[in-house]
């Protein structure tokens, strides 16, 4: 009969050995159903058999399928009375919108409501000169022409036109595209659409630092590619892609190049004729601008073709129908020029406050990964792996500050971040890990703050962990052979 | 700079911050503070009055829309009625985020 050993002591939190299907403390194997937590009703064994379902399917204590356990972690509740909000350190999956901009869009929603195609009378002139205006305030922003520039609904949206729309109209002669294992998944998901079309994708791997390899690159451009698409800024890691480089490989090729540039734009100084790039996606809501508006610059010198995804009344050169959201475009192109003005004081602030967060915890904490390339990266975009700890129970525990493990799209699968998975890190770093997001406004204390409380709530982890306990007595975890249960 | 354009820009400096404190969000509160002292700070050595002047009417402008967008963010202060006859604050509970009550600046 085997004993029941409860060996962690506090209700709320615990630490999940994820992927381990025993564990030895002291000299003495214990298995999975022999450790039992305070917490009422659930047994660390339903925790510890969900990851592995992948190997086997097991049963829970509570006898359903372990694959088939919800995530019920971080339960979504409305706030209590007297709760104060978390802070915000998420600027990767939205931004809060600049004053600025809400103030210029909202006569547009209110008195100058026109529709912008509206040939006939004042208000169609007013909304289609707004519109203009807000087509040249983005175009500026990335040194092209303003006829260069359609208005979508984001940057899934322009990400799909571009590949799937390139793809499809050159697909007579060329039928073979080339992304990379990190784009966003509406990349990655045209690109599967494009397959089940008949085309051939090679998805490149990155290195261990997130950044492609040039030379496997230029390899796999074969004389039928049509297509590349590589993001500038990852908005999992950070990591910044060589765009020039790039850009000179594929013009030298004659490959049309398209990139990913929603984190990128209004962060750093971009410029489509020295990148050479041909196609790229901006994303209203990452620059401080209004959801559900982005914007698809397409090259007209030399011409680049696309076939439309949306068909109608040939709004937006024929590539993209429907009407302009006038409000909306107005934010995205005042959103535009502040960043235009704003970027080198921005840039500054938020080097210093993403400084002043990883030189706070990696002092404190021994270790801390940092994923991605050091240099070539975004510094507001922080991803974090703490070893020993659980990415969620850290979550959790740092509940008064909204944060991210990974990406938002891939939240809601039990899976660790594919981003994380093609770099190399190890799973159990990959599901530990965490992303700190900084923006404009964020201020010095809630960056103390984060780093405390981060500090305090991962060694308070560690210490109920035992495999922390075990690293500290200085077993080296990839020795242990663990048995099967 | 002459007497009166330094005490015009002062003024306008006072006005500013004056208006930006009543944000009532924590972001965007400290980052109007910050902005203006910084933009002003940047500027201070300025002799051009030509350039000067160009500045204080942006900063005018930008006073203005503070006031503006002041007033707009307070809307969530209203107070409704909800189905059963209660009074409940919309949005004014879970308004402050952590830092809100002690900030300093």
């Amino acid at each position: 009969m085997k004993q029941r050993v409860k060996l962690f002591q506090t209700g709320e939190h615990w630490c999940c050995v994820r992927g381990q299907r025993a564990v030895v403390i002291g000299g003495q194997r214990f298995s999975a159903r022999d450790i039992q937590m305070l917490s009422p009703g659930r047994t660390l064994s339903s925790r510890l058999l969900r990851p592995i379902s992948r190997l086997h399917l097991r049963l829970g204590s509570d006898g359903r399928a372990a694959s088939s356990l919800p995530k019920e972690l971080i339960k979504r509740h409305e706030l209590e009375i007297d709760e104060l909000r978390p802070l915000y350190m998420d600027f990767q999956a939205t931004t809060p919108m600049d004053p600025r901009v809400l103030d210029a869009m909202l006569p547009y929603q209110v008195n100058y409501y026109g529709n912008p195609h509206s040939k006939t009378h004042a208000f169609g002139w007013e909304s289609e000169s707004a519109m203009e205006t807000a087509r040249r305030q983005v175009a500026d922003l990335i040194g092209a022409d303003p006829r260069e520039i359609i208005f979508t609904s984001g940057a899934t949206e322009s990400n799909n036109m571009a590949i799937k729309g390139v793809a499809r109209f050159y697909k007579t002669k060329k039928r073979h595209v080339i992304t990379t294992q990190t784009e966003h998944k509406c990349v990655l998901d045209s690109c599967r659409i494009l397959a089940s079309e008949g085309f051939s994708i090679t998805y490149l791997p990155v290195q261990a630092n997130g950044i492609v390899d040039l030379e496997l690159l230029e390899a796999s451009i074969r004389p039928d590619t049509s297509l590349l698409s590589v993001m500038t800024i990852n908005n999992e890691i950070g990591v910044k892609q060589p765009m020039k480089e790039i850009g000179q490989i594929c013009r030298s090729k004659g490959v049309f190049l398209h990139t990913d540039a929603a984190q990128a734009v209004g962060k750093i100084p971009i410029n489509v004729t020295d990148m050479k790039v041909d196609l790229m996606s901006i994303s209203g809501h990452k620059i401080y601008g209004p959801k559900g508006v982005g914007a698809l610059y397409v090259r007209r010198r030399p011409r680049v073709r696309l076939e439309p995804l949306q068909s109608g009344g040939g709004q937006e050169r024929g590539l993209r129908s429907g009407t302009v959201p006038t409000p909306l475009a107005v934010g995205l192109g005042a959103a535009c020029s502040i960043a235009q003005q704003e970027m080198e004081y921005d840039h500054q602030r938020v080097s210093m406050l993403a400084n002043r967060l990883v030189q706070k915890i990696t002092s404190e904490l021994p270790d801390v990964i940092m994923n991605g390339d050091a240099e070539q990266r975004y510094a507001g975009c922080v991803n974090l792996s703490f070893a020993y700890v659980e990415g969620e129970s850290l979550l959790m525990a740092l509940k008064d500050v909204a944060l991210s493990s990974g990406s938002a799209c891939t939240s809601a699968s039990l899976e660790p971040s594919y981003v994380l998975r093609a770099i190399g890190t190890d799973e159990d770093l990959a599901h530990s890990s965490i992303r700190f997001g900084i923006g404009r406004f964020t201020t010095e204390a809630e960056v103390d703050y984060t780093a405390e409380k981060c500090i305090t709530q991962v060694s308070r982890l560690r210490e109920m962990s035992p495999l922390w306990e075990m690293v500290q007595e200085g077993i080296d975890l990839k020795s242990i052979k663990w048995t099967q249960h | 700079m002459a007497a009166a354009v330094r005490s015009q820009v002062i003024s306008l400096y006072r006005m500013m911050l004056t208006e930006s404190k009543k944000f009532p969000s924590y972001n965007y509160r400290t980052y109007a503070l910050r902005r203006v002292r910084d933009a002003f700070r940047a500027n201070g050595a300025l002799e051009d009055p030509r350039a000067v002047e160009r500045l204080v009417v942006e900063g005018q402008q930008t006073l203005a829309l503070i006031k503006r967008q002041v007033r707009h963010t307070h809307l969530n202060d209203l107070i409704w009625v909800t189905g059963d006859g209660r009074q409940r604050e919309m949005g004014r509970i879970n308004k402050y985020n952590y830092f809100a009550k002690n900030d300093d600046d």
